[in-house]
């Protein structure tokens, strides 16, 4: 057993359970905002990351997480509220001394240092004597799975082993909390998936709190154990994946993650529960969005596009549409339609239906029914609802 | 492809940057005591007479005394300003990088005259102070230009990542800014160092006959005579900076020292 693993451990047993308690917090922001001149980069964040736990701040282009990123690293001050990491508060504590491991999108390893002397580079700094130092790196190295290029230098290895050398150069110091900034933008696409399963298999096996920046949501639905969405200097939702994907708390959020029809509907009913109708469909959505809303009002309803189908019969049908398009994708069939009516862009449908493109042709009428209880619905936009393009 | 007219013009083009130096180099080796090209006698004797020449002698020990003082401070002041000019905005900031490159315009001559001016003015004895004064002057555009440029290929992440490391500020610039900026630094005193100890225009006016450096001691001997132990010296000298520069190649690789290459 690594002595970094154990040293997790031992922290573990004596410390609470993972909780929400913000006792429990690695790293807790309390409405923390920095502007740039005039430009708001983040504005009142509020976040709490358990001890142990992956969060990812999720966002388009500058929403602001990359700023926060920097925050907590201390590379950035904050112009007001206040950072604590492990119960202190850091906001006046510069970077060096505030115990992170940090990998940084292009991986900034040291070119004129061998790969052990880079992964060593942060045990030199706190005087670790040299047998030990060069028994963790040799840990840090094969826990990463790189062993046996210790004396090359950086520039002689493939993107995937620098990143695995930048991992293990910012775990070798049990740092309190592991800040990732978009580490697997950098690989193609095949390498990426396989780096995302070991980073979070090793996160998980040395427990170490991690902040990850990302802005491609379907890695952050796979490696989160939580996800804070971000846009334009806000933290919009935090939760664990399965509740950004199925219960958004706004337009922004429900449209960022994943793919999703936005269809104008009428709100029927709410009192304990709300439903909307569309077509013949009367389809429950939950309340709280609509709080301020009475019935007959006009509402966006999201829909997942696996939660449409084309309607068996019998079924009531929420809209009729035409077949404008199909895409082949091997185990399901993207199908576009076209109801202008009802939604401005086409509206996806996706079939696992293997003969989908021969049963419904292009051209051809057909009605959609809605199916689960995920759907979600929020005030209607006064310009026409759109299916947002990432 | 070039083809035949691109080579032959890349050949007319190098034979002509290299005529300069191939007639002196020819002309060195004349027998008799006039500088002709092309001689028709050849001998080594004004390698032996240039070598053993006194004002040639101390105008060499001068150069190396002015040009290693020069470059030196010149590395120090320049690399100083390189550094606020790339990480902090300040007011002036423009008009101080106009002020620091503001030699490369006005002429050497001037430069000259200002200090000797200056010198007599200060009842400076014209010593060795204000040439080398003279000189950081008129190189500090070339070691501020080098040492700028490497620290724009510097990615600053790998001084974050240092100091996310647990480096403190001083042991980032020793274990990391500097050494990346080693070739820069070395390249820009380099530089400076072989255009100092070239420098005759502005040192003509500030140099007396004990700080007299070797170009102005090779202007005065050509006054009086015109034997090819000028042209032997010009030889030996291309060969001296010819061997510093393959040692620089060497060791920290030309591109690099040229800033023509980006660091990896």
């Amino acid at each position: 057993m690594s002595s970094l693993t154990a040293d997790r451990r031992s922290k573990e047993r004596a410390g609470a359970p993972a909780a929400a308690d913000s006792d429990d917090a690695a790293v807790s922001l309390s409405g923390a905002s920095k502007k740039f001149g005039k430009i708001i980069a983040l504005q009142d964040a509020t976040l709490s990351v358990r001890r142990g736990e992956l969060m990812t701040l999720l966002g388009p282009s500058g929403c602001g997480k990359t700023t926060l990123l920097n925050l907590i690293a201390g590379f950035l001050v904050v112009d007001d509220g206040e950072i604590e990491i492990d119960g202190k508060l850091v906001n006046e504590i510069p970077t060096y001394k505030r115990e992170i491991g940090m990998m940084f999108q292009n991986y900034a390893l040291f070119p004129h240092m061998s790969i052990a002397d880079n992964v060593g580079y942060g045990l030199r700094m706190r005087g670790i004597a040299k047998p030990d130092l060069k028994r963790r790196v040799a840990e840090a190295l094969s826990l990463v799975r790189l062993t046996g290029v210790e004396d090359r230098r950086p520039f002689q290895l493939s993107g995937g082993q620098q990143q695995r050398v930048a991992l293990a150069r910012a775990i070798v110091v049990s740092p309190k909390v592991l800040l990732l900034d978009e580490p697997f933008s950098a690989l193609d696409r095949n390498l990426r998936t396989s780096m995302q399963i070991e980073i979070k298999e090793i996160q998980r096996q040395l427990g170490v709190t991690t902040i990850f920046v990302t802005h491609d949501q379907s890695e952050a639905l796979s490696l989160s154990d939580r996800i804070a969405v971000m846009f334009e200097g806000r933290i919009r939702q935090v939760g664990s994946p399965d509740e950004i994907y199925r219960r958004p708390t706004d337009r922004f959020v429900a449209s960022f993650i994943g793919d999703v029809n936005v269809l104008r509907a009428r709100l029927d009913m709410v009192n304990e529960q709300a439903i909307v109708t569309l077509g013949a469909a009367r389809i429950p959505v939950p309340v709280e969005p609509l709080a301020e809303f009475r019935a007959g009002n006009q509402v966006d309803l999201f829909v997942r596009p696996e939660r449409l189908r084309i309607a068996n019969a019998g079924e009531p049908i929420a809209v009729e549409a035409t077949v404008a398009a199909h895409v082949y994708q091997g185990g399901y069939v993207n199908l576009y339609l076209e109801a202008p009516a009802i939604c401005t862009n086409r509206i996806l449908v996706r079939s696992l239906e293997p003969d989908a493109i021969s049963r419904w042709p292009t051209g051809t009428r057909v009605g959609v029914s809605i199916a689960g209880n995920d759907a979600i619905a929020f005030e209607a936009e006064p310009s026409p609802p759109d299916r947002i393009e990432k | 492809m070039l083809g035949i007219a691109g080579t032959l013009a890349v050949l007319a083009i190098l034979g002509f940057v290299i005529l300069p130096a191939a007639v002196v180099t020819l002309a060195a080796f004349n027998d008799r005591a006039i500088l002709t090209f092309p001689p028709e006698t050849w001998s080594w004797r004004w390698f032996a007479k240039a070598a053993a020449y006194d004002d040639f002698r101390s105008g060499c020990r001068n150069g190396l005394i002015v040009a290693g003082w020069a470059s030196s401070i010149a590395l120090l002041v320049g690399a100083t300003f390189a550094f606020a000019l790339d990480r902090y905005s300040f007011p002036l900031k423009r008009m101080l990088e106009a002020v620091l490159l503001s030699s490369l315009i006005v002429p050497h001559f001037t430069i000259g005259l200002g200090f000797l001016i200056l010198a007599a003015q200060i009842g400076w004895a014209r010593g060795f102070a204000v040439v080398v004064a003279c000189h950081v002057v008129l190189v500090l555009p070339f070691v501020l230009r080098s040492v700028y440029v490497s620290l724009r290929n510097l990615d600053q992440r790998l001084e974050l990542a240092a100091a996310s490391l647990g480096a403190s500020p001083a042991r980032v610039l020793v274990t990391v800014t500097l050494p990346l900026l080693a070739p820069g630094l070395v390249g820009g005193w380099l530089l400076a160092a072989i255009l100092s100890f070239n420098e005759f225009t502005a040192s003509l006016f500030v140099t007396a006959q004990r700080t007299q450096t070797l170009p102005v001691a090779m202007y005065n001997y050509v006054r009086e005579y015109a034997d090819p132990s000028m042209a032997a010296l010009s030889v030996m000298y291309i060969l001296a900076t010819a061997t510093l520069l393959a040692l620089a190649n060497a060791y920290l690789g030309l591109g690099k020292v040229l800033n023509v290459e980006p660091h990896r």
